[in-house]
Order: C-alpha cells, then sequence, then structure tokens
C-alpha cells in the first residue's frame, strides 16, 4: 500500500503553517517552542513520506537526525526559557526586547 | 669605535622612551640622571670617536655605517644609515657637548617645576632628533630629523602650556617654520626626480655632470633648499617665529639657539653646497639675505628691554652672519663660527636664565642691574660670553671665527664690498646692544634683590662654556697672525676652499683693525650711553622708529594684513562651501539609512520570525515562477 504523495505533502503544508501562525501569534515562549516543535515535525513528515513513495530508506534515515536535532534543540530552548524566567519573571517574549537598535 | 655611532643617536630617544614612559613613576633624582645622563654619554662617545676620526683619517675620508634598510617600493629604496664625516663630526660634537651641558644646568633650573620628566624627554628627543638630521646620509632621513626638530620645538616653546601665550608661540614657531619645510620637501622631490634616489653623496657627486651651471632647475631646486633653511634658521622673510620663542624655559632657548633648530638651515646649506655652487644667484641671495638679515635682527635687538629677546634677535643676526660666509663661498668659516657661536649663545642663554631664574621670572633688564657683587659667577662668565659675541679683538673666540667671516665676505670671489660693509655695521651694532644688555643687567643702581643662589650645577656649565667661548677661537688663527688652520683644514677634508681674489698684502691686517676698532667702538658708545646711568624701570618711552624696530620691523603686523586677515576673510565668506555640502549631505543620507535600519532591530521575537518567514515565502515564491 503506497500513501498518495499529494495528501501526505499537503497534511505537511498544513502543519507547518499551523505552526508558523503559533510561532508569530504567540507570545509566551513556551508555546513559541511547541510551535517550532510542529514546523520541524511537518518538515520530517515530508521526508518520510517522500522516502515511502519513493521506496528508499533515505526519508526515515533523514527524520531520525531532524528528532535528535529536535531533542537538542529543545534542551538548549527549554534552558534559555529557564534563564528568560529568571531574569524578568514572566515567559513573554515582548518583555525581553532590551536589543533593539 | 667608530662603530658606536650609533649609539649616539639611540641613547637620547632611549632615554626620551624611559622618561615618557616611566617618568611620572620616577623620583625626580632619577629622572634627571636619565634625562642629562643619556646625553653626556653620548657627548663622551662623540668625543671618543672623534679622536679616533682624527687620528686615523689623515684623507677626510667619511664613515658609513648602515643599519636597516628603511622601506623600498618603486625604485624608492631608502636606508637608515648615517654618515661621518668632518662636517658632521663637528655639528654632533657641538649638539651632544653643548646639548649635555645645558641638560646639565636644566637638572638644577627645572628642579621645582611641574613635568619634570616631561621636559627632560622633550629634550632628549630634540637632541636626538637633531643629531639624525646632521648623520643622515639620505635626504629623507634628514627630513625626518628636519620635522623632529620642528615637532620637539613645539612642544619645548609652549612647554608651560597652561599659558596660552605660550601656546600660540609654539603654533607659531611650529607654522612659520612648516612654511619652510613644504619648500624643502618640494626640493626634495625634485632631487628624486632627477637622480631617482635621495642619496646624499651620490645626489652631490652627480649634480654638476647633470645639471649646467645656472640651469633652471638647479636653481629652482637650490631657491627651495634655500626656503627651507630659511625657515629653520630664522632668516628674513621668516624669522617672526624666534623671538616668540622665547616663551620657552631659558635652556630650551640655549638649546634651540646654539646647539640645534636654527643651525639646520646652515647644515643643510653648507651639506648640499654643490647644489648652491651650480646656481650662482641663489648663492648669492643667501648672502644678500644673511646680510639684510643680520642688519635687521641687530637693530631689533637694541630696542629691547627683554633680556632673552635681546639674545633672540642676536641668534637671528650671528645666524645671518653664517649665511653671509655660506653665501660667499667660505664653507668652513660658517661652521667655524658656527661652534663658537653655539659655546657663546649657549653661555648667554644659561647666564640670562640664571638672572631670570634668581630674580623670579623677571625678564625686563631695566628692573634689574647691579647685580654684578651678587652673581660674581654669572657676571664673569656672562661677560666672557657677551665679549665674544661683540668679538672683542685677539682674546676672544668670536673674534677670530666673526673676522674669518668678514674678511671673507669682501676677499673671496663672490664677495663684494656691500657685503662686507653690511657686517661690518652689523659688527658696532652686535657690540652696541651685547653691552647695552650687560651694563644694564648688571651695573648700575640695583633694583631688586635675588633671593637665591645658582648652585654647582648652574654655574658648572656656565664655567665651562665659558672657557670655550674664550679659548675656542685659538684652534684657527688668521693668516698673518699665527697661520693656524685646524679647523679649517678639517672642515675642508668635506668641504671646498674659499677662491680668493687678489690683494694687497697687508690688506688682511688692515681689516682686521678695522673690525676691532669697530667691536671697540660699538662698547664705548654703550659704555658712553649705559654705564651706570639709572633708569627707569618701567618699559622706556618709545617714538615710532623705536617701537617698529621693537616689534621686529612689524614683520607681524606685515604678514597679519597680508596673510593671516584675507584667509580668515575668505574661509568666513565660505563658511559653507558646495563642496562641504556634497559631503555633508553624504553624511546625513548615511545617517538617515542608519536610522531606518537600526528600527528593524527592535528586539522583539515574533518580529524576527515574522520577516523571516515573509523573506522565506518571497524566495520560494521567486525561484518557483521565474
Amino acid at each position: 500500500m503506497s500513501l498518495p504523495m499529494e495528501q501526505g505533502i499537503l497534511l505537511a503544508a498544513i502543519l507547518f503553517c499551523i505552526g508558523l501562525i503559533g510561532l508569530l501569534t504567540r507570545r509566551n515562549v513556551l508555546f513559541m517552542l511547541m510551535s517550532a516543535e510542529v514546523m520541524l515535525n511537518a518538515a520530517g513528515l515530508v521526508f518520510v513520506v517522500d522516502g515511502s513513495v519513493w521506496g528508499q530508506a533515505d526519508g526515515q534515515v533523514m527524520f531520525i537526525f531532524i528528532l535528535t536535532m529536535a531533542a537538542a534543540e529543545v534542551c538548549v530552548g527549554l534552558a534559555l526559557i529557564i534563564q528568560l524566567f529568571k531574569k524578568f519573571k514572566s515567559v513573554d517574549t515582548d518583555r525581553a526586547s532590551a536589543m533593539r537598535g | 669605535m667608530r662603530e658606536l655611532l650609533w649609539l649616539i643617536v639611540a641613547l637620547p630617544f632611549a632615554g626620551s622612551v624611559v622618561l615618557a614612559v616611566a617618568g611620572r613613576k620616577l623620583p625626580r633624582l632619577v629622572c634627571a640622571c636619565v634625562g642629562v645622563g643619556s646625553i653626556a654619554v653620548a657627548a663622551v662617545i662623540t668625543i671618543l670617536i672623534g679622536v679616533d676620526f682624527l687620528n686615523n683619517n689623515s684623507t677626510g675620508i667619511s664613515y658609513d655605517q648602515m643599519l636597516w634598510q628603511w622601506m623600498d617600493v618603486y625604485g624608492l629604496s631608502v636606508d637608515v644609515a648615517f654618515n661621518l664625516d668632518a662636517v658632521s663630526l663637528t655639528f654632533i660634537f657641538v649638539i651632544t657637548f653643548v646639548g649635555a651641558l645645558i641638560h646639565l644646568y636644566s637638572a638644577e633650573f627645572m628642579w621645582k617645576e611641574e613635568g619634570f620628566a616631561r621636559f627632560f624627554a622633550f629634550m632628549n628627543l630634540f637632541v636626538g632628533f637633531m643629531l639624525i638630521l646632521v648623520l643622515a646620509d639620505n635626504f629623507l632621513l634628514l627630513y625626518l630629523g628636519w620635522e623632529g626638530v620642528g615637532l620637539c620645538s613645539f612642544l619645548l616653546i609652549g612647554f608651560w602650556y597652561k599659558d596660552p601665550a605660550n601656546g600660540s608661540a609654539a603654533r607659531k614657531a611650529f607654522v612659520v617654520t612648516r612654511v619652510g619645510d613644504t619648500a624643502l620637501v618640494i626640493g626634495l622631490f625634485i632631487l628624486f626626480m632627477t637622480y631617482h634616489t635621495l642619496n646624499i653623496r651620490y645626489i652631490l657627486a652627480s649634480a654638476p655632470g647633470t645639471w649646467a651651471v645656472g640651469s633652471g632647475i638647479a636653481m629652482a631646486t637650490a631657491f627651495l633648499l634655500l626656503a627651507g633653511a630659511l625657515g629653520k634658521s630664522a632668516q628674513l622673510p621668516l624669522q617672526t617665529w624666534l623671538p616668540d620663542a622665547m616663551a620657552a624655559p631659558s635652556p630650551v632657548s640655549a638649546l634651540i639657539h646654539a646647539a640645534t633648530m636654527v643651525t639646520a638651515g646652515v647644515y643643510l646649506i653648507a651639506r648640499t653646497h654643490v647644489l648652491f655652487d651650480l646656481a650662482p644667484v641663489a648663492q648669492s641671495t643667501v648672502a644678500i639675505i644673511g646680510a639684510t638679515t643680520l642688519l635687521v635682527a641687530g637693530l631689533s635687538a637694541l630696542n629691547q628691554h627683554d633680556i632673552k629677546r635681546v639674545l633672540a634677535y642676536s641668534t637671528i643676526s650671528q645666524i645671518g652672519y653664517m649665511f653671509l660666509a655660506l653665501g660667499v663661498g667660505a664653507w668652513s668659516a660658517a661652521i667655524f663660527h658656527f661652534m663658537i657661536h653655539a659655546f657663546f649663545k649657549a653661555l648667554l642663554f644659561l647666564g640670562a636664565g640664571s638672572v631670570i631664574w634668581v630674580m623670579h621670572d623677571e625678564h625686563n633688564m631695566f628692573r634689574m642691574g647691579g647685580l654684578w657683587k651678587k652673581l660674581p659667577v654669572t657676571f664673569w662668565t656672562f661677560l666672557i660670553g657677551a665679549a665674544s659675541l661683540t668679538a672683542l679683538p685677539l682674546v676672544t673666540a668670536g673674534f677670530y671665527s666673526k673676522d674669518k667671516i668678514l674678511w671673507l665676505s669682501y676677499v673671496s670671489d663672490r664677495g663684494s664690498t656691500g657685503l662686507w660693509l653690511a657686517g661690518l655695521a652689523g659688527a658696532f651694532i652686535t657690540a652696541l646692544y651685547t653691552f647695552r644688555m650687560v651694563f644694564v643687567t648688571f651695573f648700575g643702581n640695583a633694583k631688586a634683590d635675588p633671593t637665591q643662589r645658582p648652585g654647582l650645577l648652574m654655574t658648572l656649565p656656565l664655567v665651562v662654556l665659558g672657557i670655550l667661548s674664550f679659548a675656542g677661537g685659538f684652534i684657527e688663527l688668521p693668516g698673518n697672525m699665527a697661520h693656524l688652520t685646524l679647523f679649517s683644514d678639517f672642515i675642508e677634508k668635506t668641504l671646498p676652499i674659499t677662491t680668493i681674489r687678489e690683494f694687497g698684502n697687508n690688506t688682511e691686517l688692515l681689516f682686521e683693525f678695522i673690525a676691532a676698532g669697530m667691536a671697540i667702538a660699538g662698547v664705548m658708545v654703550a659704555y658712553r650711553l649705559y654705564f651706570n646711568k639709572s633708569f627707569p624701570s618701567a618699559e622706556p618711552e618709545r617714538n615710532a622708529l623705536q617701537k617698529f624696530l621693537y616689534k621686529g620691523w612689524d614683520f607681524d603686523l606685515l604678514y597679519d594684513k597680508v596673510i593671516v586677515t584675507p584667509i580668515v576673510f575668505l574661509s568666513r565668506v565660505d563658511k559653507n562651501d558646495f563642496i562641504n555640502r556634497f559631503y555633508n549631505g553624504l553624511a546625513s543620507l548615511t545617517q538617515v539609512m542608519h536610522v531606518a535600519l537600526s528600527t528593524t532591530q527592535n528586539g522583539k521575537l515574533r518580529w524576527y520570525a515574522m520577516v523571516l518567514a515573509i523573506g522565506a515565502i518571497i524566495t520560494l515564491t521567486i525561484l518557483l515562477y521565474p
């Protein structure tokens, strides 16, 4: 059984847009991080779908890479969020805007 | 021994660097030891090298020391190399030896001043640059020393920088000499264009084969070099900076006027004498400028009341004598007078400094008087210096050097009666103003009491210089006396011998009598007018002519009207000139763009993410729908 390519990619695009909109609209940095995770997984889904359509393992290998990278990124991201919270007593990113030109 | 030549230059620079870097933290005694010691050791090495040079060098071959290559770009190859010959040896001897005595004197003179270490750092730097100037084997290194000397004169004239008048005197010295420096550097460009090198000896050796006598380019070069020399040596028409340079502490005046700086012009002309031989008009201009300057400055000296300004105008006048000698081709006489002048003028400045020091910064000699009993050492040494400056016959060194110039200004093949008469009149004026200064300062009734006595460090240099001003002349005696020509034999290993016209047998003796008579007559007139007279201590009333002479023939006023005022006027009219507008516009455009770009950096994370997303969308759109 093979997944139709168009549907897989459409799903990935919808997921990506949800993530992007979440990233742009949310002010809570925790949710922004989650939105970024959604976007990453959307990209991973494209790899998996394409690998399945063309019958190649590369897509899944790539997805493993993305998972690993996402795990590392979340570590750093969460550490930064803790520091942000310590400093500003809030997780609102707009508060941390001291680096304006 | 000669291999140590580099050390003579390196020592003053090392002393200067040490004092500049660590001077604030070192105690005064250490500063004085470093400052005086560096020059004193350099002087000792100079004397050792000089003895070695005199003993093992009967043919007059110069000694070269190549240190390193400075630069090599597109055919301009310049070395840092020194060249020691008779002329540069005489100069470095005077610079280090007289310089060391002046440094020793300053150690006591400046002891209580603020910025003691700074003073010695500048003084050492000054001596170092002057040594580079006279030892340089190429014109670029010479020019480095030339500009360095100008810089140090600026720093030292404005040493007491808290008084704005001193600062403006320093700027004046710097700007006026800069006029000459610019001419000099253009002259050096011409030399490089023609010979493709700046090596002095190579240029001097090949110049006669390249340029015809009296050709335009040789003339232009000689005049440009002359303009440079006029600026540094304070000759007409660039002499106005020197009297104002009296704002400096007295030892600085001694150093500028005796050992360094103002004699640089004399050195330059003597060094490039071949070029002046090729340009007879330029050379006779040198003589005429010298003769005019010595009269102009002498008359100004007669009307001063500040003891240091008398000496300042006297320096201009005496350097006028040297230029006169250079102009008539009496090269060795000019160098001889330079050396003797260094001795007695340093002595006079240091003596005047002592007087000013004990009288608490009183410069007006009409407020002194009667000092000869109270300051015996200063008085007797000052008297020897004054006698030497006056050229009293037989006993003083100044007589032998000045008489030689006067004699040669008449009998040399380039000399003339007019030049000789100018020199003779100058000798009379010199005697008059010198002994006016002596009588007013040291005789008559005392108007103020000195409160302190100069110590050993200040009197010792006076005594040594006094002995030299008295005995230094005996190494060169006129042809009809003992015919001793040690000095001119030595110098003529490097510089050509003066060509002399035909003259009768007894003429030289007659000329000596006339010159000696002039000097004595000047002293007599000064005696009649100024000895033991009581003068009001206020500034004397001056009539229009005296005022004119007092202000140095109003050259300052002339330059102010002719140059400064029009330039200030033009710059005021053209305050917003169009070229400036273009660049101002460029600047404001940059500022607007800066503001625009910096607003995008608002520090909001979501904003950045959105811009990123929009950028990605635009890029993808362009890629997908080309």
